[in-house]
């Protein structure tokens, strides 16, 4: 969290980190339990959770429907340092920062294959020509199954379509991120005014960068279960991206069975706002060839030693995670 | 997407739910010598091709059956459906 509070100081862009907070609905006792337990979790580990009844919830956001017969809004937890952030400027920011500080980067330039010689990855084959490297670093998200392929390397991990939508451009309506808790529907409105949601996976392997209408369906159906207001908003555009599933839902920070092989992925659908702690801590594993501390656990071995971190215990069905 | 079930017809992929990598019919021999690694295998690793993918769809909200649909990962095109247990009875799986 401090890593983004400090970024654009740090790399001197703006980013558009914006701490407006973040709103977990609860819709059950069961979840409100779930979600005391969550925020616990949160709190022992050094950051801000909030449980919020449905009395303040309604005099903070009085467009939400609280007693939807099916869905009422039982409460909430909020993480009020929360919020969001410009994703292109922080790639932005961050190649910028990174080329300041003497990093080359290699724009159209698809890495092909690998170069490994007696159980050592000695560089990369690219689409412009080999690059021999003392580390080679492997961080490419949905792409990961297919590049780590190229080194005969099978991971714990399925390639998966997430949507995401934009409205027309509204005043402003909507004063933070809001997550329905009872489906899966999540929001927020840009700057520029248009609301910014998303909801589950489509739910099977896809590299197609598209999804279907059932989906859709349903994250609109999420919408107007607790934003009845916006029943006569239009859709503006929305599009679909490739995520690196996860067995468990966790990530992957470790040193391959190849040396000088490194490997960061398995983000999910969680994989932006992780950047900066990502970054740090994969900096440190090339560094140090150690895990840091936070990273320990994102093992490849994970999964051998019954050492999963499934947070929502679904098992090893990436498309539920 | 439409799946053509051998025995219903076309019918609407949100009828079915996502059972994964088809691979899941061949469930390791618990008894063999390397069953452990043959086990994590079969439970966690994934070929997870751009392209043709072999995969389990299961017709909850119809006949109950497991299809095993080769479909395109990078465009959603079906090229196949067959009746997963007629895939594993030509694998001798069953009877
Ligand atoms: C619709 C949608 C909504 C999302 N919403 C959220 C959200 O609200 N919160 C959140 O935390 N996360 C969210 N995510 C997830 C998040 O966007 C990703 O986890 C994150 O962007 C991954 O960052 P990355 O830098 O690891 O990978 P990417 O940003 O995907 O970068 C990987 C790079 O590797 C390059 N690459 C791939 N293969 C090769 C190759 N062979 N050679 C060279 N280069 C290669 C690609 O071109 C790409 O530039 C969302 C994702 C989607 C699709």
């Amino acid at each position: 969290m401090k890593l983004w509070e400090g970024l654009e100081q740090d790399l001197n862009y703006n980013a558009m980190v914006s701490q407006r907070g973040i709103l977990n609905l609860i819709h059950s006792d069961a979840q409100r339990d779930a979600f005391t337990r969550r925020g616990n979790a949160m709190i022992l580990n050094g950051a801000d959770a909030d449980l919020l009844s449905t009395e303040i919830i309604q005099k903070r956001y009085p467009f939400l429907n609280v007693s939807n017969a099916r869905f009422p809004i039982k409460g909430g937890l909020a993480q009020h340092r929360g919020g969001t952030v410009r994703h292109d400027a922080v790639a932005w920011g961050y190649a910028r920062g990174a080329d300041q500080m003497g990093v080359d980067i290699i724009q159209n330039c698809e890495v092909t294959g690998f170069r490994i010689k007696g159980g050592e990855c000695l560089g990369v084959e690219t689409s412009r020509g080999y690059v021999a490297g003392g580390k080679i670093a492997a961080c490419v998200a949905g792409s990961s199954g297919r590049l780590m392929g190229k080194a005969n390397m099978r991971l714990p991990i399925e390639s998966h379509v997430l949507q995401a939508f934009v409205s027309e451009g509204l005043k402003p309506v909507l004063p933070g991120v809001i997550t329905f808790g009872a489906g899966h529907f999540y929001c927020s409105q840009s700057d520029k005014g248009g609301l910014v949601f998303g909801g589950d996976l489509d739910g099977y392997n896809s590299y197609a960068q598209r999804g279907n209408l059932p989906v859709v369906e349903d994250v609109c159906e999420g919408a107007m279960a607790i934003f009845p207001m916006l029943g006569r908003v239009r859709l503006l555009r929305m599009w679909g991206g490739i995520m690196d599933m996860s067995m468990d839902g966790s990530p992957i920070i470790d040193r391959t069975h190849i040396e000088g092989l490194y490997f960061n992925g398995g983000w999910c659908y969680g994989g932006f706002k992780a950047t900066p702690a990502s970054g740090w801590c994969y900096a440190h594993l090339l560094a140090t060839d150690a895990p840091h501390e936070f990273a320990k656990a994102y093992r490849f071995d994970r999964f051998e030693k019954g050492l999963m971190i499934d947070e929502k215990g679904v098992g090893n069905n990436p498309q539920l995670h | 997407m439409i799946i053509n079930h051998p025995l219903l017809g076309p019918r609407d992929s949100a009828e079915f739910t996502y059972m994964g990598d088809a691979k899941q019919i061949d469930r390791p021999d618990w008894q063999s010598p390397n069953a452990l690694a043959q086990f994590i295998d079969y439970a966690y690793m994934r070929d997870n091709p751009a392209g043709a993918h072999r995969e389990l769809w299961y017709h909850e909200q119809g006949d109950r059956s497991f299809l095993v649909v080769t479909r395109d990962t990078t465009t959603h095109e079906i090229f196949s459906v067959e009746l997963a247990s007629d895939v594993a009875r030509i694998q001798g799986r069953i009877a």
